[in-house]
């Protein structure tokens, strides 16, 4: 049975077209379509109920260690207040989860983690916990809501002093007062805009849901659902646990490497990553040239050889054109190679692109 | 959601209008606003035969692919080659922006008039 967000009520109201995802009921759309979502975060802004995902609070002497021991990444020189991506493989270098960590104390990290691996995740971590560190599941007192699109900042700053809003991207401050609610503002998001993720007791996101909505409406601030989600990530080439990456699928193979530090002294799944040697495929982007979608797990060929599956790929609305991730051969992933996607029985040509379709522009 | 009364309907959704010998088949409002943003159709050629009850085309909004149905059976004279150009027509205006035109046609589908179908929308949304 699927648990609801504390915003559900809200999303109802709103005309939320409700689907069950990651074991929660949200919304895939409004009344206004996926693609009127999807252009509202790229021209002004869009909100996201993110109240679904995971957080794991790791404190102790030993919780740097804990995390570089049971991560992919380096922690070792973050400051407080500082975010860093990071995967988190299992022995064979395949990946249970990607996810990010904050640093708010020389012993207190926040683990953020996907929604649909949530449970998988804090059992993993709990397993591998070094002694000396506690990891405690806060997730069911936490929610969450993404601002995303270049009217973020301005919308934002209505609600908050200059001083209080984390400024760098990758960044966050916690005890944030918000119209009397304590939140955390991370510079952080899953679009490829300028925006925000906010963190806040369960209590309190549905009056934040409704200021922000109240504040934003005159810059053209609409809520957004997970079909805009989707589409926006995609643009903006960003992974998909499940898709870009899974227990058969390495974070080098998925081009994640630069969240994979392979010069720390160990890790779990490094030994396998060094074994495993040079990649034999690799993730690319692909451009359809032909007719059709080329969604995601279908096969790829060149002739009769398959060289590979596509990880995810959909009409982009701001492209205005369908485009994929794909997992292929190293000896197809040069730019501009021809393959061809089996497009439910039918062939689909394609190019081979950079899997970041889009960019924002930075005089934002 | 919107239904003409003039047009006959099937369960699946596709509505049907027929003038003479020509049949013209579309996607009715109910199955445009289950779909979301219409973002591809996939037609059939003219020429080709389509079967009362069998898939002739496939409709994708951004999130989903769903099978369009033939509400008869015959041979397709007409594709609408502005539908293919511009798929959002499927969501503006789902009774002018139809799919295919069927001549020869020998057999047709039990189908819906306008009252039926309207609640046979409203028992699929209970």
């Amino acid at each position: 049975m699927e648990l609801k967000t504390p915003l559900y009520d809200v999303h109802v109201e709103e005309g939320g077209k409700i689907v069950p995802f990651a074991g929660y009921l949200l919304p895939v759309q409004y009344g206004t379509g996926v693609i009127k979502e999807h252009m509202a975060v790229r021209e002004a802004c869009g909100m996201f109920d993110v109240s679904h995902m995971g957080e794991v609070r790791f404190t102790g002497k030993t919780a740097l260690a804990t995390l570089n021991h049971i991560l992919t990444n380096d922690f070792s020189d973050m400051t407080i207040g500082k975010v860093r991506y990071t995967v988190m493989c299992n022995e064979h270098g395949g990946c249970v989860d990607d996810l990010i960590i904050y640093k708010f104390g020389e012993e207190e990290y926040l683990a953020v983690v996907n929604a649909a691996n949530k449970d998988k995740d804090f059992a993993h971590m709990k397993a591998n916990l070094l002694p000396g560190t506690e990891a405690v599941d806060i997730s069911d007192q936490v929610s969450e809501i993404a601002l995303q699109g270049p009217k973020a900042p301005a919308i934002l700053a209505e609600l908050v002093p200059a001083d209080q809003i984390p400024k760098g991207y990758y960044t966050a401050k916690r005890g944030v007062m918000i119209d009397g609610m304590e939140c955390m503002i991370s510079r952080t998001g899953y679009t490829g805009e300028l925006g925000y993720e906010i963190y806040t007791a369960n209590e309190n996101v549905v009056r934040l849901w409704k200021l922000l909505r109240k504040t934003g409406e005159p810059y053209g601030l609409i809520p957004c659902g997970l079909g805009a989600r989707d589409t926006l990530r995609m643009e903006a080439g960003m992974p998909l646990y499940g898709h870009e990456m899974d227990e058969e699928i390495s974070p080098l193979e998925a081009d994640l490497g630069f969240g994979v530090k392979l010069d720390k002294e160990e890790f779990i799944g490094k030994q396998a990553l060094v074994e495993k040697g040079e990649l034999t495929r690799v993730r690319v982007g692909l451009e359809v040239v032909g007719r059709g979608i080329v969604r995601d797990h279908q096969d790829l060929y060149v002739g009769d050889k398959k060289v590979g599956f596509s990880t995810s790929g959909t009409h982009c609305p701001y492209l205005n054109k369908p485009v994929a991730m794909a997992l292929v051969d190293v000896a197809y992933s040069e730019l501009g190679t021809e393959i061809e996607a089996d497009v439910r029985g039918r062939r689909v040509l394609c190019k081979v692109v950079p899997y970041v379709f889009y960019k924002r522009s930075k005089k934002q | 959601m919107k239904v003409l009364a003039d047009l006959k309907y099937s369960k699946s959704h596709e509505w049907l209008k027929e003038d003479g010998d020509v049949c013209t088949v579309g996607l009715t409002d109910f199955a445009q606003e289950e779909l979301g943003d219409i973002v591809f159709v996939n037609l059939p050629m003219v020429g080709d035969a389509v079967t009362a009850g069998e898939t002739f085309a496939d409709v994708e909004s951004v999130k989903a692919v769903v099978d369009v149905y033939s509400p008869v059976t015959g041979v397709v004279t007409e594709v609408n080659e502005e539908l293919i150009d511009n798929p959002a027509m499927a969501n503006e205006a789902p009774y002018d922006a139809w799919l295919i035109k069927v001549a020869e046609v020998t057999e047709t589908e039990e189908l819906l008039d306008a009252e039926a179908y309207e609640a046979h929308c409203a028992s699929e949304k209970e």
